[in-house]
């Protein structure tokens, strides 16, 4: 490369606060959603360099299962204690208490599907008219078909078989009353990006990423981790392993990895090393074969 | 951070999509590509070769690796472009596989007009047909500047080179017309992965590269605009903060050329000029800025700035044209017709306004690649040259010159949808 090229994770960089940037200048009330994981963590990063010195113009919003692991909630407060920045939180039992949704019930209960319900909400209470999300092009294949600026209807559904045409770098946010946008900054990068771009930058994680002692048990091939909320099978047996977190979701749908790499660089080293993606472990689109594309429809993240 | 940035860090980035006819293979090219260059995980295989078998196939089907919406498994075609990604220790690969299908060709004008490279697939079978025409001559209109053009199923007509040579001279004859410059030929089959990673056995009288070597070793170096600085403002960054009450940056992404501090720019459309007094990235303060970067820049004088404006140098007499006046080769993209006298929003750089079609110059005729100037009515997958007048004055380049500052889209007052692509003549 000569001095006038930059390597493909800058590329990348520039390109992903492009869009953050079109995202403040196109819409009058925006949002950024943020779980905790390293995805959106990368992301609010990229948020604080886009404007930089200035504060980030808009807010971020989580939305809590209530069942996550402590450490997140941890990570979460101090970091926006640090950069200044707002954190509105939407909790999923609000929306079961309010009758909005009913639990599910079993082994395999999970709130992810809730989840949806209490962000729809949430996007119309607060007049939200784009939501941006950290999810990548090549975390799933439903998601690999989605554009940097989803439109989406009154009800938050998406039409994956009638997208807009996205052209160059020139993003159509105009949209009618009572229907919003889902906005991608990262689509471009894979988990290899964001780790190498997590090592390059310095950036701060959760602990949860790195190896620690846990009690865990084994469902379906999946390693998981043990907590209050969730019940064992039978013949599932707890056993103390050391573990680190290869993506950050609900407790319940989450699977962690059993691993020994205690810094970014033996990370990125696994990550090359390994067979399987990173939502390999993830219950939620182990459900059928379009679990994803049909969540996403329906408004999911 | 220099440590940091050596090594496998330093990769370069090559964005490529694939185009030809409906069913000449290029989903299974992306699978096979992905699959010899070990990009495959194994969950991800292990659902693929459960789909296939579902959908009645012996063999897994490595199309599902990119078709991945319910519709596209059940009718066996791609509908929307799809996004893949891997890396070789030399290059990290960002694909947009694209639909054939006619009805879909804004998916595919969509997927391309971002791309340094264009894979044109054609079925050694049935050799150059409509579509392949259609998206070879959309390749040379969005000015993708290397082209490689796949002669796919070989196996099938026994791996002979006189079918090769009879289609590589067919495509040879349209792209004679055409204003495409770096166009290479490969004999391949995506389904065996003959001359995709690995080079063929069954095809000993071709000695040029497989399609993965010319990948890894495209010059791309020089695909984007060097010479011409040109920053769309984007956001005006004013923190007004008690650590930077005076900080006034002007965000933008820099579409092409480069910019130091102490440059004196213009702004247009005032035509004020000043000197830049700061580059910033985030805490980083930067001597120099360069193409694609994202930057925030702030000039020494207090001029009046804001989105839709841009910031120019002038290098060797070349200024971005102002003007209210438009020529534009038009790709129409939707069901409604275009209307003629129809009004419009416009959409360039970060710049928008109002703009009404003056008059219809003519459509191309994709199969003879000639101007047809007697059929006037623009309906959807048309490209046509009209004349454009917009509210106010537009400053642009020629596309052929800047892609970033030479194209625009059109979109629809009523349903806000992107109708249309253009790019300034
Ligand atoms: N024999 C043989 N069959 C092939 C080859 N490449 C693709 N095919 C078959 O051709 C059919 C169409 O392949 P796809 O990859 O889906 O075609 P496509 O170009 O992506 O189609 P659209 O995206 O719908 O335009 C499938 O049945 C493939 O298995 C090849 O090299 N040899
Ligand atoms: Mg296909």
């Amino acid at each position: 490369m000569d001095k006038y090229q930059i390597n493909h994770l800058k590329e990348l960089e520039a390109e992903s606060i492009f869009v953050i940037r079109e995202v403040a200048a196109q819409f009058e009330n925006p949002v950024m959603l943020f779980s905790g994981g390293k995805d959106s963590i990368v992301m609010f990063h990229l948020a604080r360099k886009a404007f930089w010195p200035a504060k980030v113009p808009f807010p971020l919003m989580h939305i809590d299962t209530g069942h996550n692991f402590p450490e997140t909630i941890q990570y979460r407060d101090d970091l926006m204690e640090k950069t200044g920045a707002r954190c509105i939180v939407k909790y999923v039992q609000d929306t079961i208490d309010q009758g909005k949704a009913v639990e599910e019930t079993g082994v395999n209960a999970s709130r992810n599907k809730i989840q949806t319900i209490t962000l729809l909400d949430a996007i119309e209470q607060e007049k939200f008219d784009a939501a941006m999300g950290g999810g990548r092009r090549d975390e799933e294949k439903a998601r690999a078909k989605e554009r940097f600026f989803s439109h989406r209807d009154e009800f938050g559904q998406w039409d994956p078989k009638n997208q807009r045409p996205e052209l160059w770098n020139l993003f159509n946010g105009k949209k009618n009353m009572g229907e919003h946008f889902r906005v991608f900054p990262i689509s471009n990068w894979t988990e290899m990006d964001v780790w190498q771009y997590i090592y390059m930058e310095e950036i701060e994680l959760p602990s949860l990423y790195f190896t620690h002692k846990r009690e865990v048990f084994q469902r379906d091939g999946v390693w998981m981790a043990k907590a209050p909320f969730m019940q064992l099978k039978e013949g599932e047996k707890l056993e103390m392993r050391d573990v680190r977190c290869r993506t950050i979701g609900d407790v319940t749908c989450t699977g962690v990895s059993l691993s020994t790499a205690n810094n970014l660089q033996d990370i990125i080293q696994e990550v090359a090393a390994t067979r399987v993606t990173e939502r390999g472990g993830r219950a939620d689109d182990k459900r059928s074969e379009s679990a994803m594309e049909d969540r996403k429809r329906e408004g999911y993240f | 951070m220099s440590g940091k940035e050596s090594g496998y860090l330093d990769m370069e980035l090559l964005r490529f999509t694939t185009a030809g006819s409906v069913d000449d293979g290029k989903s299974t090219l992306i699978g096979r590509l992905l699959f010899d260059s070990k990009a495959i995980f194994e969950d991800q295989m292990e659902a693929i070769e459960k789909a296939s078998l579902r959908s009645g196939g012996e063999d897994v089907n490595l199309a599902l690796l990119t078709d991945g919406l319910k519709a596209e498994r059940e009718q066996g075609i791609t509908i929307d472009v799809a996004y893949r990604y891997f890396a070789t220790p030399k290059r990290k690969f960002i694909i947009a596989d694209t639909p054939g299908h006619i009805q879909y060709t804004r998916n595919m004008v969509t997927g391309a007009s971002t791309a340094n490279a264009a894979i044109i697939l054609v079925d050694a079978r049935h050799g150059v047909l409509e579509q392949t025409r259609r998206h070879t001559y959309i390749a040379s209109l969005l000015q993708i500047p290397h082209i490689i053009i796949c002669v796919n199923k070989m196996d099938l007509v026994e791996y002979k080179q006189d079918v090769f040579e009879q289609i590589k001279s067919d495509v040879e004859g349209i792209s004679s017309k055409l204003s495409v410059k770096d166009v290479r030929y490969v004999p391949i089959s995506a389904l065996v992965g003959d001359n995709v990673v690995d080079r063929s056995k069954n095809m000993d009288w071709y000695e040029g590269p497989t399609l993965m070597y010319l990948l890894e070793n495209l010059h791309i170096g020089s695909d984007i605009n060097r010479d011409d600085f040109r920053m769309p403002v984007q956001y005006v960054i004013r923190p007004q903060s008690k650590d930077y009450p005076d900080y006034r940056g002007y965000g933008g992404r820099i579409m092409s050329g480069s910019l130091n501090v102490g440059d004196t720019v213009k702004v247009l459309p005032s035509g004020f000029t000043s000197k830049v007094k700061t580059i910033d990235l985030f805490t980083e303060t930067l001597q120099k800025a360069f193409a694609p970067q994202s930057v925030s820049v702030q000039l020494e004088d207090d001029i009046d700035i804001s989105r839709g404006d841009m910031l120019v140098k002038e290098t060797n007499g070349h200024e971005p044209v102002v003007s209210q006046d438009i020529d534009v080769m038009l790709c129409w993209f939707n069901e409604r017709k275009m209307i003629p006298g129809g009004k419009y929003t416009l959409r360039q750089t970060s710049a928008e306004m109002r703009c009404m079609i003056k008059s219809v110059d003519y459509k191309m005729n994709i199969n003879t690649l000639e101007h047809d100037p007697d059929d006037l009515e623009v309906n959807m997958n048309d490209i046509v040259r009209v004349k454009l007048r917009t509210t106010k004055p537009l400053f642009y380049d020629s596309y052929n010159v800047n892609r970033n500052t030479g194209s625009l889209v059109l979109i629809d007052e009523t349903t806000n949808e992107t109708v249309a692509a253009g790019m300034i003549v």
